[in-house]
C-alpha cells in the first residue's frame, strides 16, 4: 500500500517538474547557465549569462555555444566534448572574454543532458564568475609571492631580479643563507610565480626526521613494508606531482638518501619503500641549506654529483647584518603587522631602543628581528617601546654600553644611522660584539675602496650609496 | 589594404588570444587580389598576432572576442579592429570588402541553417 502511494506521489511530481518553466527558474540564479545540443549549438541561456556575455538570448539560439561564451575550454581539454561523449560531469576553471573585451575568470561546471528516455540531448554549462575570489587569492597570496619578501638593499634587489628567472625555468634551485634569512619564503615565491603554481608546493625538512622515516616520508611506502606500515603511503614526491618539492636543510641528508634523490632527479621515477612497482613523477626540486655544501662535498659528507645537480641556479640570501638599508624597513613592517594583530596603540620605539636594536648582531637574522619586535609589542604597556621592553639578551648588551647611548640623541632614521655603535667613533665600552654591524660595514667599505682603487664615486656606486653617505661613513669609521 | 582574419576551421575564431590560424587577404579596388594566405601559427598568443599584424602592415583585423589590451594596442598602432564577429570567415571577408562588417555581428552563415564548425 505504502509503495503504491510513493509511486503515485512520484508520478504526480514528475509531471509537475515537466510542466515547470525551467528558464524562468534559472533566471533567478546568480550563475550563468547555458544549454547546448549535441552539436554544441545554443538551445537556451539564462539572464545572468546574458549579462556575463553581453548577448541577448533570442539572438544566439542555434549559434555555436563557444562563439557566445568565448571561453578557453578547448585549451583545457574540452570538458564540453567529454561531457557529450562520456556523459560525465566535470568542473574546470578558465576564463571568458565578454562583449566589453573583458577577460573574466570563470569556474565552469559541465554536465551532460539526458532525456527521460535515456537519449543524449546535449550539455549544460554553469558559469560562475570567480573574479572576486581570484582578487582575494591574489591579495592573500600575492601574484608573484615577492610581495612578502621585504627589502631594498642592493643584495636583495639582486635576489628580486633572479626570482622571475628562477620561476620561468624548471631547473633545480639551491637557496643558501644563514638561518632566518627567508629561504622558505624565497622557495615559495619561486613556486608561486612559476607555471607549477596551480599544483602543490610541499616542504620537507630533511634535518627533522631520522633516515628511515625520511625515506618513507619522501618516497612513500607500500603496506607491510615495515612494522607499522598498515597501509600504503604516497610520499611527498607523489603528493607534489606537477608542483614543487622544497627540500630544506638538504645538507643534513644522509648519503644513502642522497643517492635515491639523485636517481629521482635523473630518471623522474622511484620505487616506494618496500614496493616493486616504479612510480613516475613530474616534480620540480628546490633545495635550501644553511650549511656550506661545498665544504661538505670536500669532507665526503655530501655527494658531488648531487651537489652539481641541485646547484643549477644558486640564490644566496644575505644575513640581516649585511642589509643595513632593509633594517628600518623590516622593523617598521613587523611593528605595524604585530601592532595590528595585537590591537595595541603603541606609537613606536624610543631613540635609545632604536639605537640598541640597530647595533645588535642578529645571529637569527630576520626571524630573530621579528621575534624581538613581537616580544616588545607584547610587553610594552604604554605608547613607546623602551629598551626595558626588549628581550633580556638585548638588555644585557644595552647595560654594557648604556653610558654612550645616553649621550646620543636620535630623531629620525638618518640620525639613527649615525648613532649606531661603530668601532672607532665610540668609547671602547660601547663597541658592539665582534662581527656586529659596525665591523661588517667597515669591512664592506674597505673592500669596495680596494676594488675601486680608492675612487669614491665608484665605491659609492658599488655600495649603492650616495657620495655624501659614503663620506660620512668613512669619517665614522676613521677611514679618512 | 591588407585584412587579417583569425580563423578556426571555416569560421572566425571565437578568441583572438587563442587563435592558431590566421588568414591574410589583400584587397585592391574592392576585389581580393591574389589568393588569400592561410598561416598556421606555432602557438597561441595575442601578442604574437599583434606583432605579426604590424610586420605584415595589416590595415584591418577581423576577429571574435579580444581583450581590451590587445584591442587598444592595435588601435594605437592604427590598425582597425572589427571584433566580436561570429560566422564563416569568407562571409566576414565579403562584408568587410563591402564595408558593411560591424563589430559584434552574427553573420547569416552562423545560424542553425549555416555551416557549423
Amino acid at each position: 500500500m505504502a509503495k503504491e502511494k510513493t509511486r503515485v506521489f512520484l508520478q504526480s511530481n514528475t509531471s509537475l517538474l515537466r510542466k515547470l518553466d525551467l528558464i524562468s527558474l534559472l533566471d533567478s540564479m546568480t550563475l550563468g547557465v547555458l544549454f547546448v545540443d549535441p552539436a554544441r549549438r545554443v538551445i537556451a541561456m539564462n539572464r545572468f549569462l546574458e549579462a556575463l556575455t553581453g548577448y541577448n538570448r533570442e539572438e544566439v539560439v542555434g549559434i555555436h555555444g563557444e562563439n557566445i561564451i568565448r571561453s578557453n575550454l578547448l585549451t583545457l581539454g574540452d570538458p564540453v566534448g567529454k561531457a557529450l561523449e562520456s556523459e560525465k560531469s566535470m568542473t574546470q576553471e578558465g576564463d571568458i572574454i565578454n562583449q566589453s573585451r573583458k577577460k573574466i575568470p570563470i569556474r565552469f561546471s559541465v554536465s551532460p543532458l539526458k532525456l527521460i528516455t535515456g537519449k543524449k540531448a546535449g550539455a549544460m554549462l554553469i558559469l560562475e564568475d570567480i573574479s572576486l575570489l581570484k582578487d582575494l587569492d591574489n591579495k592573500i597570496h600575492g601574484f608573484s609571492g615577492k610581495e612578502h619578501i621585504i627589502g631594498q638593499s642592493r643584495k636583495m634587489l639582486e635576489i628580486f631580479e633572479l626570482l622571475p628567472i628562477a620561476a620561468r625555468t624548471d631547473a633545480s634551485v639551491l637557496i643558501t643563507g644563514e638561518t632566518g634569512t627567508g629561504k622558505d619564503l624565497v622557495a615559495e615565491a619561486i613556486h608561486k610565480a612559476s607555471q607549477r603554481s596551480r599544483y602543490p608546493f610541499i616542504k620537507v625538512n630533511c634535518g627533522a626526521l631520522p633516515e628511515s622515516l625520511l625515506e618513507s616520508e619522501l618516497f612513500g611506502h607500500v603496506r607491510g613494508a615495515f612494522t607499522g606500515a598498515d597501509k600504503d603511503k604516497p610520499g611527498m614526491f607523489r603528493l607534489a606531482h606537477g608542483g614543487t618539492l622544497f627540500l630544506t636543510e638538504i645538507g643534513d641528508l644522509s648519503l644513502p638518501l642522497q643517492v635515491k634523490i639523485l636517481t629521482v632527479l635523473d630518471d623522474k621515477e622511484f620505487f616506494p619503500v618496500g614496493g616493486s612497482k616504479k612510480v613516475s613523477v613530474d616534480v620540480r626540486i628546490i633545495t635550501a641549506t644553511h650549511r656550506d655544501l661545498g665544504k661538505l662535498v670536500k669532507h665526503g659528507k655530501f655527494r658531488e654529483d648531487l651537489f652539481y645537480r641541485l646547484n643549477v641556479l644558486r640564490l644566496h640570501l644575505p644575513p640581516l647584518r649585511e642589509r643595513e638599508e632593509d633594517f628600518r624597513l623590516l622593523l617598521d613592517h613587523f611593528f605595524r603587522e604585530i601592532r595590528a594583530n595585537l590591537n595595541k596603540k603603541i606609537k613606536g620605539f624610543s631613540d635609545a631602543c632604536l639605537t640598541l636594536l640597530s647595533s645588535y648582531n642578529y645571529p637569527g637574522n630576520v626571524r630573530e628581528l621579528r621575534n624581538i619586535v613581537e616580544y616588545a609589542v607584547n610587553v610594552c604597556p604604554n605608547e613607546t617601546i623602551r629598551p626595558d621592553h626588549l628581550p633580556k639578551a638585548l638588555l644585557s648588551m644595552e647595560q654594557a654600553s648604556s653610558s654612550s647611548f645616553e649621550n646620543q640623541e636620535t630623531t629620525d632614521s638618518e640620525s639613527m644611522e649615525t648613532a649606531m655603535a661603530f668601532p672607532g667613533t665610540m668609547p671602547s665600552s660601547a663597541i658592539p660584539a665582534p662581527g656586529g654591524w659596525g665591523d661588517v660595514e667597515r669591512a664592506m667599505i674597505m673592500k669596495a675602496l680596494t676594488e675601486t682603487g680608492g675612487n669614491r664615486t665608484n665605491t659609492a656606486a658599488l655600495l649603492g650609496w650616495s657620495r655624501s653617505k659614503l663620506w660620512r661613513k668613512i669619517i665614522q669609521h676613521g677611514l679618512k | 589594404m591588407k585584412i587579417l582574419i583569425t580563423i578556426h576551421k571555416n569560421e572566425v575564431a571565437s578568441r583572438f588570444d587563442l587563435t592558431s590560424e590566421i588568414l591574410i587577404a589583400e584587397v585592391d579596388a574592392g576585389e581580393i587580389a591574389g589568393e588569400p594566405r592561410i598561416i598556421l601559427l606555432p602557438g597561441t598568443s595575442g601578442e604574437d598576432i599583434c606583432g605579426l599584424a604590424i610586420k605584415e602592415n595589416i590595415s584591418l583585423i577581423i576577429c571574435g572576442g579580444i581583450e581590451d589590451t590587445h584591442y587598444q594596442y592595435l588601435k594605437w598602432k592604427k590598425i582597425k579592429v572589427v571584433d566580436g564577429v561570429i560566422g564563416p570567415y569568407e562571409q566576414a571577408l565579403k562584408f568587410a570588402i563591402a564595408n558593411t562588417l560591424k563589430p559584434g555581428v552574427i553573420l547569416p552563415g552562423a545560424s542553425i541553417y549555416g555551416e557549423q564548425s
